[in-house]
């Protein structure tokens, strides 16, 4: 089924396109990334999704029902805001039920509704605190709470990671994605930061200028970007051009060449070797991260994502240069 | 030359106005004593002690033959404003001041709406431009322009006549109490102009008050299914209620204390402004004069009290 659906969608703001004819399907219980950089059109894509702006022209279907000129109030998709949008003068509790009070659910049935739905994000026994008492982190997660217990067809997220640390932010995104799967919500997640789309998403729209420029799975989008934009804006590839590419006996406009994908050649000699058997796999955007068992020495290699990708269980031969072997003083 | 330097430490400048400032630098509290210390004097001496002073002189009596003050601490004064006469002027005013209150901030929301979530720009300079407007010429000239509007040969009785809707004025007029025999002897009269008067005093702190309410918070409202009604009351309202308890103590104190509004425009009938004027004045007696302006002081301190105790401030 499909949960969302964009058929040339366009939102205008006086001669400002800020959405230009978008066109995109997202598949029910998938974790959908919208990634670009600021203005490209993604943030108010997100909000045509939750009914915040109506489109200009084009169509608009959530699960099969058309969603132009239906009120926020009216669409079962909830929304996690930037900058979280608690309301100050209620309690966490009252926050993360106000969903089920304005739905008219009675108060003993919120309460515990709520206090099931906080202990879920891991904040037990906070709902008689007010916003202003949380860290950035914990009100991140009360915004959360407050939006899945509705138990919505469709979570928005709006960069809800933007404002938190670098450490909370890997935490959070492991989170994000284990809850996504416990849950089976479809997540649509907007965010400028490409690390953040490639580790999370199901699959991911590249934004720009108010139009999709590519929308494929993280691999598609890394590895193959079908424009200069995305070549450069996912991940800082080279863009070869025609000239160079004619060197090379290649006859085309353009390509892209992933950097870590290039090996330079100055010293080879005395490279050594051991061989073991693939234990784990990971994609990690510029890298996969390849756990390998040496007869007992567990070795992890970053690869280039570009290098072909071992089977888990494979024999495979390790290179390094005897200059990157460190002795150390204490065994 | 260049006048960079490369000492750490800049030697230092002579006269007096330096060496005060340096003083003053290492003694900040001494300058805050400078800055608050007149206006406080002003107000406690001034305003305090003659505020004391009033609520003094509501202790005495006054002698009912010879009209001499009394200056024995009684009780009686207060009782007296308890007799059916005096009593009702404090009725009529508190209601009066409560009816007006109540408009001035139903029509006073929509307007602060706008100017804090809509109006930009060029439009929120007419926006304060046409609040403010009114306040700009004399409070007198203003009432009188009304007495003008609201009286019988007036051009609300004009436009209404051209309209063919002048039996909807009489209809009204013949109201008991809210009508009389025009506009602008009639209670509806007072409370129209205490309105208009006031209008200004209660917009400004709502719109300041909306001004802080951040717009996705209406966004979260809606977001989690609730429409514009439901929003307004659980989100807005209690958001912008710090504003309109700061309003509605402007609206509310002014109208209690106002006495030349519903002498110009209105029934005969006394208000504790007018009462206080009265017995001061004409009747002289003071002792009751200051019992009467007691009561509006109490009534603000109950109305304060009750806005705390309701979470009006916990926003603030």
């Amino acid at each position: 089924m499909t949960a969302v659906l964009f058929q040339k969608v366009s939102r205008h703001f006086g001669s400002v396109r800020a959405v230009d004819e978008a066109d995109l399907s997202i598949a029910e219980g998938e974790f959908f990334a919208m990634l670009g950089p600021s203005g490209s059109g993604k943030t108010t894509c997100l909000r045509l999704m939750a009914g915040f702006e109506q489109p200009t022209s084009g169509h608009i279907e959530i699960f099969g029902e058309t969603a132009e000129g239906v009120p926020p109030y009216r669409r079962n998709v909830n929304t996690v805001f930037q900058d979280y949008a608690l309301f100050p003068h209620l309690s966490i509790l009252d926050n993360v039920a106000y969903g089920l009070m304005v739905k008219g659910v009675g108060r003993e049935e919120r309460r515990k509704a709520a206090e099931d739905a906080l202990a879920m994000v891991k904040l037990p026994g906070y709902g008689v605190r007010k916003p202003g008492q949380l860290s950035g982190g914990q009100r991140q997660r009360v915004a959360l709470a407050r939006a899945l217990v509705n138990r919505p067809k469709v979570l928005l997220l709006d960069e809800p990671l933007g404002a938190l640390d670098l450490k909370l932010r890997e935490q959070m995104q492991e989170e994000l994605k284990t809850l996504q799967k416990s849950l089976g919500i479809t997540f649509v997640f907007v965010t400028h930061d490409q690390g953040e789309a490639l580790s999370m998403a199901d699959r991911i729209a590249v934004f720009n200028d108010g139009k999709i420029q590519q929308l494929g799975t993280p691999e598609d989008v890394y590895n193959r970007p079908q424009t200069r934009f995305v070549a450069d804006f996912v991940g800082s590839s080279n863009v070869l051009s025609a000239a160079t590419l004619s060197k090379l006996g290649i006859s085309a406009g353009a390509a892209s060449l992933r950097p870590e994908a290039i090996q330079i050649s100055t010293s080879w000699a005395e490279m050594l070797t051991l061989s073991g058997t693939v234990t784990a796999c990971s994609f990690l955007g510029a890298v996969n991260r390849i756990t390998v068992d040496c007869d007992g020495q567990r070795i992890v290699v970053s690869a280039p994502a570009a290098m072909p990708v071992p089977d888990q269980g494979a024999n495979i031969a390790l290179a390094f240069s005897r200059n990157d072997l460190h002795v150390m003083e204490q065994a | 030359m260049s006048t960079v330097t490369h000492q750490s430490i800049l030697p230092e400048r002579s006269g007096l106005a330096r060496r005060f400032s340096d003083f003053l630098w290492r003694h900040p509290h001494v300058l805050l004593l400078i800055l608050l210390g007149p206006p406080l004097l002003w107000l406690g001496i001034i305003y305090l002690g003659s505020l004391l002073a009033l609520l003094l002189q509501s202790f005495f009596s006054i002698d009912d033959f010879s009209g001499l003050i009394n200056y024995e601490f009684t009780l009686d004064t207060y009782k007296q404003l308890l007799i059916p006469a005096n009593f009702d002027i404090i009725l009529r005013t508190v209601i009066m001041a409560a009816l007006v209150t109540l408009a001035s901030a139903i029509i006073a929301f929509p307007i602060a709406y706008y100017a804090a979530r809509y109006a930009r720009g060029k439009w929120k300079a007419v926006f304060y431009l046409g609040v403010m407007l009114p306040l700009w010429s004399s409070y007198l000239v203003k009432i009188y322009a009304w007495k003008l509007i609201l009286a019988k040969e007036g051009i609300v009785t004009w436009a209404l006549a051209k309209l063919h809707l002048l039996w909807l004025l009489d209809a009204w007029l013949s109201l008991p109490v809210v009508g009389g025999n025009s506009l602008s002897i009639s209670y509806t009269g007072t409370f129209i102009v205490f309105i208009y008067v006031w209008m200004p005093f209660m917009i400004l702190p709502i719109q300041a008050s909306l001004e802080r309410v951040p717009g996705n918070l209406i966004e979260a409202s809606a977001d989690l299914g609730g429409n514009p009604a439901q929003t307004f009351r659980h989100v807005l309202f209690p958001l912008a209620l710090p504003g309109i308890v700061a309003g509605s103590i402007f609206t509310f104190s002014l109208t209690l204390g106002d006495y030349i509004i519903p002498q110009v425009i209105g029934s005969s009938r006394l208000f504790i402004g007018q009462a206080v004027y009265a017995q001061q004045g004409t009747a002289g007696n003071i002792p009751l004069a200051a019992a009467f302006s007691v009561v509006p002081i109490v009534i603000m301190g109950l109305y304060l009290w009750m806005a705390k105790r309701m979470g009006a401030f916990d926003a603030l």
